[in-house]
């Protein structure tokens, strides 16, 4: 058998591709987070329960009503974005003149009503929840098995990702977005319609948390309590990427999840700190984050 | 803008009302005991002292720390190691959670002062995940189980801890004294200077203070206070386990202080005894606390931003004002 400084190859690939796999939801949940705090000022601590949420939905979903995953997977972010949608029209809207904190501290009481009912509900074990028949399996790359299921996750994420970039950066309402975040007063003043933008921004960025969670489902446990774990090593990752930059979340979410399957490999006891250990030297050298800008 | 502007604690006219009230309250504190369970008392007196140690940051820096637990919780740990595999005097295994606090306040505090805002709340919340997951897996904490069984003993090695009402007298002391402490602090020289941070960061600068020392200064200063309510607490409960050290607990501190009054002395006092009162009231019921404590999280950031106390007061400072 073949080693890569003194590890086994196939243990090695095996860690990168959970790293991997870590990392493509880290991408996901930050980039939704850098989306919502670009325009509305918000730390979302409510993301982790809105991926749960998602996770849920489609648990629900075919349990309920036996509809599987291909259609949970458009209709479960909607759900989560339709709720959103509401939590941002009833109560968030209502903090924008005031301290970006009470932001925090809203989103966070919202995430504890959410998993203390999930938990009162379903209980603290996790839930099964299959891959879909076409997803399952595994296939040879030639240095390692990869189940089907994980290779899909790492492809669907990517393209998730780079259509969020791509409907920020070239469409016209990503135009807007991006020029309400810069100055809202004089975009509004321009004709359109911030409020509603801010209302569709959140919503958007919390269907993406629920698509990750639809993602998730199949790979970790559907439990109430797998998104408060989450949440906290991703608000770490876009400390570390500084949330001035959409592609920045992205590529540090990858960098970051891969960065700890290698610590599993080499040294196991540091790999659920390294994170946090990395995010404390970025601040050290680069208190802005490796992509943000000082303020 | 930060956290707790709105409201300014100073009003040299309240001074001597606020003696006689504050001699009321001491007095009403030391005959507690005898109409409530001293056990119930014991723990509204630590949490009361753990959010008023976190209202110091947040009320009067205006800085939002997610990690309190860490303080808290480690010196729960530090005081029930020394008390119980040492065999340490109870005050001095205080004090060492105390100085360990403060050791931890120092070196989280030197990496989330570098943010501010709301990046500092996320700092301060990884770090002290981080903290909580080396408690986990560090021998001497004991992994899930905790440090069980930590003896009261004898303070200063003839007063018996055992005694439940002595127990309580001790704990109100480390109480009073960690509340005039703060008192102390933000009324000095000092707490001006932090105050002149909070309302105005770039002015305090632009007149020659070094903002990151006064800040990791009070930074150091609250993790201390925080850890001599944990470190207590550890004596008190006799154990120390992951609840201490988990982010749900850094929750709760800043539900009570939110719940009180941010920035009002008095308030985290007020809201520490509200949510032990809630979350014993609970206990004995189906309806889950998480839920509760999201609710009240809920109402408190859209209806009374201010807290019970700080509504209160605003309410008398605008009677005041139509008044004269």
């Amino acid at each position: 058998m073949s080693t890569i400084f003194g590890i086994p190859a196939p243990a090695l690939y095996g860690q990168i591709l959970i790293g991997l796999i870590n990392g493509s939801f880290y991408a996901m949940l930050s980039l939704g987070l850098a989306v919502i705090f670009g325009l509305l000022r918000v730390i979302n601590f409510a993301h982790g329960a809105q991926y749960m949420l998602g996770a849920f939905a489609a648990y629900l979903l075919l349990s309920w009503l036996g509809i599987g995953y291909w259609p949970a997977l458009i209709l479960a972010p909607l759900i989560v974005g339709a709720i959103a949608v509401v939590i941002e029209k009833t109560m968030l809207s209502r903090l924008y003149g005031v301290d970006p904190l009470y932001g925090l501290l809203l989103t966070f009481g919202l995430a504890l009503i959410l998993e203390g009912a999930f938990r009162y509900w379903f209980g603290a074990a996790g839930q099964p929840y299959s891959p879909p028949p076409q997803l399952t399996g595994a296939v040879n790359l030639g240095f390692m098995f990869m189940p089907i299921y994980r290779g899909w996750v790492v492809i669907a994420s990517l393209v998730i990702c780079l259509g969020t970039w791509l409907l920020i950066e070239k469409t016209r309402l990503g135009a807007y977005l991006r020029a309400a975040t810069e100055n809202a007063t004089l975009v509004q003043a321009f004709g359109v319609n911030v409020p509603l933008l801010l209302t569709l921004t959140y919503g958007l960025g919390a269907a993406l948390a629920g698509l990750a969670g639809v993602l998730a489902a199949p790979i970790y446990q559907v439990s109430p309590l797998m998104g408060s774990n989450l949440i906290i090593i991703v608000f770490a990752v876009v400390v570390v990427g500084g949330m001035g930059s959409i592609l920045g979340a992205i590529v540090t979410g990858y960098v970051l999840g891969v960065l700890e399957g290698l610590t599993k490999v080499f040294y196991p006891e540091a790999s659920s700190i390294v994170i946090f250990v990395i995010m404390a030297i970025v601040l050290l050298v680069r208190p802005a984050g490796l992509f943000g800008r000082e303020e | 803008m930060a956290v707790g502007t709105q409201y300014l604690a100073e009003q040299p006219r309240l001074r001597t009302s606020s003696m006689v009230l504050g001699a009321v309250a001491i007095a009403a504190l030391m005959a507690a005991p005898f109409f409530f369970y001293p056990v119930m008392l014991m723990s509204v007196l630590c949490f009361a002292l753990f959010a008023c140690a976190f209202n110091l940051l947040i009320g009067y820096v205006g800085l939002l720390s997610f990690g309190h637990a860490a303080f808290f919780g480690g010196a729960a740990y530090f005081t029930a190691h020394a008390a119980k595999v040492w065999g340490w005097e109870p005050l001095t295994a205080i004090l060492l959670g105390v100085a360990g606090a403060a050791v931890m306040g120092l070196v989280i505090g030197f990496v989330a002062i570098r943010r501010q805002g709301i990046y500092f709340a996320m700092i301060t919340l990884a770090l002290s995940q981080m903290f909580a997951f080396i408690c986990l897996q560090v021998p001497f904490t004991h992994g899930e189980d905790g440090i069980q069984g930590v003896p009261r003993g004898h303070l200063l090695g003839f007063i018996d801890l055992n005694q439940p009402l002595t127990m309580y007298y001790v704990t109100l002391a480390i109480f009073l004294f960690g509340f005039f402490s703060i008192w102390r602090i933000v009324n000095s020289p000092f707490g001006n200077i932090l105050k002149a941070i909070r309302e105005n960061e770039r002015r305090a600068v632009s007149l020659g203070y070094r903002v990151d020392r006064y800040k990791l200064g009070a930074f150091v200063m609250s993790a201390a206070l925080a850890g001599l309510a944990g470190g207590t607490k550890a004596i008190v409960f006799q154990f120390a386990t992951l609840t201490d050290v988990q982010w749900q607990m850094s929750g709760e501190v800043i539900l009570m202080t939110l719940l009180g009054g941010i920035g009002t002395m008095i308030g985290p006092i007020v809201g520490a005894g509200l949510v032990i009162a809630l979350q014993n009231y609970l206990a004995a019921s189906a309806f889950p606390v998480t839920v509760l404590i999201g609710i009240i999280f809920v109402i408190c950031v859209l209806l009374f931003r201010r807290g019970i106390v700080g509504e209160v007061l605003e309410l008398m400072r605008r009677r005041g004002k139509n008044a004269s």
